[in-house]
């Protein structure tokens, strides 16, 4: 290869592949893997047998592996790690690893592969998955020599954690797990020829504090680089936020950056996100967005997104900057060492909080706010979706508890109605939708905090998506609870066909649901249902008492829709804030109906 | 509005010479709909294993940003260099035009031939094989040509490119 010295140093020792991927692994300091065994993958899961310091979880389906790594890797900071088997294994966990990519989640993947003599046979359990993998990963290697594997091993970890995070795929041919090669430690690795782009320019900093700083209608918009960039960013933007006063709107992928309470929070923007957050975005004159991608989602059509405003955009990825929106300022670089730099010019430059002007702009947002957007009415026996979210939240928002969601209505509620106060508390599948996210990924939370409280907000169609998963939460004694928000219908499918499709329900209805108590007790759980809003309480009551894993299946409203919404190809300004509500434009435009 | 105008870009590329490279290249063009109007792609350092990828696309100024960001991205990309903003830069292209025809139209040929100071590396009695070398727009002129004399067969290596100057713009890194 390239590098002289890289040829000339020295291995620390000889051994296996399947040792050197073990000690690669103990090296990077992971503690925990995800997968399941399968041919191509044998001698790896001997090495795994020899040692007790890794632990290995078995899974029941591979994706779900990825989704556990997906939960562990957001609720610790940490990467992931991954364990499958050639053929189907691999092609199992693409949904996984296509749902780490969009929301920028480290994940390292091994996946087994057909001795190098038969690749391209067409051989039993072959797939091309460095070919499959190459649109979902950040990066994926096919290992051909064993002197590679160790400085291969050490460059995903650092690929996948560094810059934007991704996963990252390695496929290893069985013989290379046999075959004896040198083992490099993390000091003695191959130079990484990939290097972050980072720019952190003093000016562009300097000019971006001071556009905030003379603004009038200023917002600051966060996004999920906020988590990616350790909790330090989330109390920056705290900081940040009280030095100047601006109002702070959150991304799906962003709660929790920001504490819900605090009164400078104007809750969560886009699709479903508040009237104030989308009307302060619409009618803003500077925009500071930090770690978020303006994703379609939130911007709505962009032809009228925020369109008189001068927008910041700080972003460790240079291909976010625009992508979707043009922006007037781009800086690249984390989120945290951006802030803490904002911080420092905001102070050293003796800019100051003034209230005063920005009392007019407060005072514009107050009269958004009390529009009371979220408000619903609980007005019979049947529990609304809302009320059974924010019950939970009243219930379980002194326990720190770790939330995950399914994908559908009941995640927007989620959004919507349970505060986050703390950054990492919240794990969901924003940029891929991933029905069948919640499950698996609670498992990986919990795995990675055994103690604290883990609850899937799910929906009973996305649960089912990856329900043998309570096989494994069983195997491992997880106590994971499962708050499944019941109304039969693929709610967001079904609410679609209302607004866009006259009512045409089409395929969007469950029929032969399980019976989640006999489900759980199956696996060896408890569960309960709510039909009424006075069973409501006890239930939430019975399943934080319980100890081991709980589904609790809440029967809700079944045609309850979720608002506010912008119709899809509208713009902030044109949210319905419930049906029959006389916003200029309620219905879907034509070209809106083409998009998702 | 300037921000619809479509633009022709350059962009030279210095990459690891591995297996699916130049595959992720592509992948990113096809994944994203973007255009491919050239490529071309050759080892240019056996030791070191370096190869260099000409791309020419179009596309807007936002697109190109675009495109060049998620080249940088890619782990075995080691530079991007976007020819057509970076200074004067020299394209050219190797072009091969089968031409078949008889009598007089056979002269013109040779005459034209001679004018683009292309070479006739292949010959029967009722065709040529021309080899020719030049600017895409050249090229582009005698293939135009070669099409009123005859059949013509044409294979086109694809622009490969340079900036001009003594400074090394794609230095192979050890």
């Amino acid at each position: 290869m390239r590098n002289a010295e890289y040829q000339t140093r020295k291995p620390e020792d000889c051994m296996s592949g399947a040792a050197i991927i073990v000690k690669a692994l103990q090296d990077q300091g992971v503690e925990v893997i995800f997968g399941y065994p399968g041919g191509a993958v044998l001698p790896l899961y001997d090495e795994l047998f020899k040692t007790n310091n890794l632990r290995h979880i078995l899974v029941r389906h591979e994706q779900a592996a990825v989704h556990a790594a997906e939960g562990y890797a957001r609720s610790t900071g940490k990467p992931g790690v991954v364990l499958v088997t050639s053929g189907p294994g691999a092609t199992n966990a693409v949904t996984g690893l296509t749902d780490a990519l969009m929301d920028s989640i480290p994940i390292v993947c091994l996946t087994g592969q057909v001795p190098t003599h038969l690749i391209g046979t067409d051989a039993f359990q072959e797939a091309d998955t460095t070919g499959i993998t190459r649109a979902c990963t950040k990066h994926n290697y096919l290992v051909k020599k064993s002197e590679d594997l160790a400085d291969v091993m050490h460059e995903a970890f650092y690929v996948a954690g560094n810059g934007r995070p991704g996963p990252v795929v390695i496929d290893l041919p069985k013989d290379i797990l046999f075959e004896e090669g040198p083992y490099f430690t993390l000091e003695n690795k191959r130079p990484c020829a990939y290097k972050p782009q980072i720019m952190e320019d003093q000016q562009q900093i300097e000019k971006a504090v001071k556009l905030l700083a003379d603004a009038e209608q200023p917002i600051i918009y966060g996004g999920g680089g906020l988590i990616n960039s350790g909790t330090r960013a989330s109390q920056l933007l705290r900081e940040f936020a009280d030095l100047t006063g601006y109002p702070v709107t959150l991304t799906l992928m962003g709660l929790g950056a920001f504490p819900a309470s605090n009164k400078h929070f104007l809750g969560m923007l886009g699709m479903h996100g508040t009237y104030e957050a989308n009307l302060a975005m619409h009618q803003c004159d500077v925009m500071f967005n930090i770690g978020a991608r303006f994703d379609d989602r939130v911007t709505g059509r962009i032809k009228d997104f925020s369109p008189n405003s001068t927008k910041i955009h700080v972003d460790i990825d240079p291909s976010s900057i625009n992508k979707n929106v043009k922006v007037d300022l781009p800086i690249i670089g984390d989120a945290a060492l951006i802030l803490e730099q904002m911080i420092r010019v905001w102070k050293e430059k003796g800019y100051k909080r003034n209230d005063g002007m920005l009392s007019e702009w407060w005072q514009k947002i107050e009269v958004w706010r009390d529009k009371k957007c979220l408000d619903f009415k609980q007005d019979s026996k049947i529990i609304k979706p809302q009320y059974a979210i924010r019950r939970l939240f009243e219930k379980t928002q002194k326990t720190d508890a770790y939330i995950t969601t399914e994908v559908g209505q009941h995640q927007m509620w989620a959004a919507q109605y349970y505060g986050f106060e703390q950054p990492n508390r919240w794990m969901t599948s924003g940029g891929l939708g991933t029905m069948g996210y919640g499950l698996p990924a609670a498992m990986g939370v919990q795995i990675a905090h055994p103690d604290a409280l883990v609850i899937d907000i799910a929906g009973e169609a996305s649960i089912l998506m990856n329900i043998q998963e309570l096989s494994t939460i069983s195997q491992y004694n997880l106590p994971v609870k499962a708050f499944i928000v019941n109304n039969q219908w693929m709610g967001m499918v079904r609410q679609w066909q209302e607004l866009n499709h006259g009512s045409r329900y089409s395929q969007s209805y469950t029929e032969s649901l399980p019976d989640f108590v006999k489900l759980a007790d199956s696996f060896g759980g408890t569960g309960m249902v709510a039909e009424t809003v006075d069973q409501l309480d006890s239930v939430i009551d019975a399943m934080l008492k319980t100890e081991g894993f709980f589904l609790a299946d809440i029967r809700v409203a079944k045609e309850e829709n979720c608002f506010p919404m912008i119709p899809s190809g509208a713009a902030h300004n044109e949210m319905i804030l419930g049906l029959g509500d006389s916003l200029e434009s309620p219905t879907t435009t034509k070209a809106g109906m083409a998009l998702v | 509005m300037s921000e619809i105008l479509e633009e022709r870009h350059t962009i030279a590329l210095l990459v690891d010479n591995e297996p699916g490279v130049l595959a992720r290249v592509i992948g990113l063009f096809s994944g994203r709909g973007y255009n491919i109007e050239s490529l071309t792609v050759s080892e240019v350092d056996t030791i070191k294993g370096y190869s260099r990828i000409t791309i020419v696309t179009s596309g807007t100024e936002m697109v190109i940003q675009q495109i060049k960001a998620l080249l940088n991205r890619l782990v075995p990309v080691h530079e991007v260099h976007d020819l057509s903003i970076e200074g004067p830069h020299l394209e050219r292209e190797l072009a091969l035009i089968k031409v078949v025809n008889t009598g007089e139209q056979r002269i013109e040929a040779m005459r034209i031939a001679d004018m683009f100071r292309a070479r006739a590396i292949d010959s029967t009695l009722t065709s040529f094989v021309f080899e020719v070398t030049g600017s895409p727009r050249k090229v582009n002129a005698f293939i135009e040509l070669m099409g009123g004399l005859g059949d013509i067969e044409v294979c086109r290596g694809g622009v490969v490119a340079i900036a001009r100057g003594s400074e090394i713009e794609l230095d192979t890194p050890n």
